[in-house]
């Protein structure tokens, strides 16, 4: 008991006060001098250390660029990498400022956890890889066949969802971890695979032969996955959502972070609005940010397309297709609302 | 029996003759210890074919196959896997670990600032030599360096923020760094607190007996996994609004009431030896409570344990990797998140990741247990049965 008396003064000694979890987080942001984002511990393409051991990926850029809007420096972002059972909670005690650590949008964890969700980042849904040596060409020709899944996730619902929805017998071969389910997979435990797509171009990098196995045409479940803030806080999750806006815009007006200036200088009237070249525009303002807010994003970030292509797409050793994630005016289902 | 004359009573010795042929060397070694009975000729050539069948293969696959330099992944995969190797080949990835190196050794800590736990690293080293050396001298004044003043000062060095030094917040440190942070302190305060705690448990007082039963008892009965689960998840839960523990220090907190209460009873284990005799000795001689635990009980009982305390300590050192659960990298820890990175991904990534931290902490651990039998063999007193 004299241990635990202990502990606490030492804790209250040591430590100060992090940010406080109340109703208006875009002051405490801006307070404190850095955002606070919460990040997956690893997954290939979202958020990763590179060699130097600076976090890289998707959703790790999202969290720059708000760094970039709210502060004009990408490089006020600070990352708590999180499993899937603390997220929550440290979203709702006020540990990170906003979760970017690719959580799907459900409407349990956006009324009953009560959270808000806004964009999505990534549209992803689950899929299926199988050993070319079978000879299926679709999920509903894999009656009987075994399958490697990841317990305690929203896959392995699914997967009994689909299998029983169509009358299909299957084994699951489950596993606590998505390295031991791929391993078991790759050495012939299971006929199948199931993850989220994003994931299975992950995995192929960690087959022995990538070429013996395809992916099924099916997609059984939709996965958007976006950023989540606590609810109540209506400013900043105005800024946590035109982060993306502004990013998607860019990419629809070919602003990239190597001519955002030159675009700027002589772009239309619209794009000057974004990138607050505008005469006595408050675009930026009204967001309590400031007017240069997107033109920071697009130059220390990139827009949504650049983002995409290094850290998944073809500039990463993932090569993720744009598919779902296309702009909407090519065939995807990123649509910004306008910009005014 | 007259006289020692009698011609067959001999009166010299016999000089010591060889041993005879076949009962030394290699081929009395291996008749006696590997092929004496049907049964030992059975189990060596079942051992030695299955070391033939392993060992070639563990070889080449660590070394002759291995890939020892490279830049990325390509490096280490096959052709068929998007690589430069020859398709069918498959070794350890050095180059990954070589490209990680820095980072397993102290996590993201700032590139520009590493030269502040190397130089906590380099006063541990200098400190400690003498402190484990039974003959070096100033035993006092070292133990007061090595587990006051150091931990103070690298508590500094480390963190920043004074003197012009950069602040690096916790959340920054990892890799092996956190794993020696972890363990030194969980040791350093287990053994005085596990101390206290034998004794309070072997105590005539009620209330303390009471009370270092029931810490022990609670402790011991909990999963260390659950309590940093429970300090990571519920805690801040709990706090006021945007207070937050520092994860480093709910680990060290956690580790170190963990290893006290393991201690404790290891301890005990070694006071429940000392004869009654000794105890009623020391009585006998007007020796307070404190002296007589001090200069007769304790030095005996410890040094009877010491197996046992190893034993806690190098059980301690694995726990650290427990920490990964409250999102804190240890050397494990750091290896795993690493293995997530797209541009390092091969087949053969994770499992050279494994037998790198695998081999770090058996180095270690190794260390602690042949420090320990040489303590044993020094302080052999004569209790040895």
């Amino acid at each position: 008991m004299k241990k635990t008396v202990l502990s606490a003064a030492l804790g209250a000694a040591v430590l100060g006060l992090a940010s406080a979890a109340s109703a208006a987080t875009l002051d405490d942001v801006k307070a404190k001098g850095f955002v606070t984002c919460g990040v997956s511990a690893g997954i290939p393409g979202f958020s990763n250390p590179d060699d130097k051991g600076e976090w890289t990926g998707l959703d790790v850029d999202y969290c720059r660029g708000i760094a970039a809007a709210v502060f004009g420096d990408a490089k006020k972002a600070k990352f708590v990498p999180l499993s899937s059972k603390d997220r929550f909670p440290a979203l709702q005690s006020g540990e990170v400022d906003v979760l970017t650590r690719n959580t799907t949008w459900t409407i349990s964890r956006d009324t009953s956890l009560g959270f808000n969700f806004r964009t999505v980042n990534y549209y992803d849904g689950q899929g299926f890889i199988v050993k070319k040596s079978l000879n299926v060409k679709s999920a509903m020709e894999l009656s009987g066949a075994a399958v490697c899944v990841q317990t305690g996730t929203t896959t392995e619902l699914n997967l009994a969802d689909y299998f029983k929805a169509n009358n299909l017998q299957y084994n699951p071969v489950v596993f606590e971890k998505e390295a031991d389910a791929t391993t078991a997979y790759d050495s012939g435990r299971c006929d199948v695979y199931t993850t989220d797509q994003s994931g299975l171009y992950a995995i192929r990098l960690k087959m022995k032969n990538p070429d013996e196995n395809m992916v099924l045409p099916e997609v059984i479940s939709k996965e958007p996955l976006g950023p989540a803030v606590r609810q109540g806080d209506d400013k900043w999750f105005d800024v946590v959502s035109w982060v993306h806006y502004a990013m998607v815009n860019a990419e629809e007006f070919d602003i990239t972070s190597k001519n955002v200036d030159e675009k700027k200088a002589s772009g239309g009237p619209d794009i000057k609005r974004m990138l607050g070249a505008e005469d006595g525009g408050k675009i930026g303002t009204d967001l309590g940010l400031t007017n240069e807010w997107a033109y920071n994003i697009v130059k220390m970030v990139g827009n949504y397309g650049e983002v995409f292509d290094r850290n998944v797409g073809p500039g990463s050793p993932l090569k993720i297709e744009r598919g779902l994630n296309a702009l909407w005016s090519k065939g995807g289902l990123q649509y910004a609302p306008p910009i005014r | 029996m007259a006289n020692g004359t009698s011609a067959y009573i001999r009166r010299d010795m016999v000089a010591p003759q060889p041993a005879p042929p076949g009962a030394t060397g290699v081929s009395h070694w291996l008749k006696t210890k590997l092929f004496a009975t049907p049964k030992d000729i059975v189990l060596t050539i079942l051992a030695i074919a299955l070391l033939v069948y392993i060992v070639p293969g563990m070889v080449d696959w660590l070394f002759i196959d291995a890939v020892w330099t490279g830049d990325n992944r390509a490096a280490c995969a096959t052709i068929q896997q998007g690589g430069v190797l020859p398709d069918g080949q498959s070794g350890a990835c050095w180059a990954f670990i070589g490209a990680k190196f820095q980072q397993f050794i102290f996590g993201r800590y700032p590139l520009d600032e590493r030269w502040r736990p190397m130089l906590v690293m380099v006063l541990f080293v200098i400190l400690l030599i003498p402190m484990l050396l039974p003959k070096a001298p100033f035993k006092g004044w070292n133990a007061l360096a090595l587990f006051i003043i150091l931990p103070v000062i690298s508590f500094f060095l480390l963190i920043g923020g004074v003197f012009g030094l950069e602040h690096v917040e916790t959340p920054l440190w990892g890799g092996l760094m956190v794993t020696l942070i972890l363990s030194f302190f969980g040791i350093t305060v287990s053994l005085p607190f596990g101390i206290i705690l034998a004794l309070g448990r072997r105590s005539e007082l009620p209330v303390i007996k009471t009370l270092c039963v029931a810490f022990i008892e609670v402790i011991r009965g909990i999963p260390l996994i659950t309590v940093l689960f429970m300090a990571s998840v519920m805690l801040p839960l709990f706090l006021p609004d945007g207070w937050t523990f520092d994860k480093l220090l709910r680990a060290l907190i956690g580790v170190s009431i963990f290893s006290s209460a393991y201690m404790a009873e290891v301890i005990r284990g070694g006071l429940q030896v000392i004869p009654k005799g000794q105890f009623e000795g020391a009585d006998s001689l007007g020796l307070s409570y404190w002296q007589k635990m001090r200069l007769i009980i304790l030095p005996q009982a410890i040094k009877l344990v010491i197996p046992g305390i190893v034993n806690t300590f190098i059980g301690l050192f694995k726990d650290t990797s427990l920490v990964s659960i409250i999102g804190m990298f240890d050397l494990l820890g750091i290896v795993t998140l690493n293995q997530s990175d797209a541009n390092w991904s091969t087949p053969v990534t994770p499992v050279t990741g494994y037998i790198f931290a695998g081999f770090i902490f058996w180095m270690f651990c190794f260390g602690m247990s042949r420090y320990s039998a040489f303590m044993e063999r020094h302080l052999d007193t004569g209790y040895k049965r």
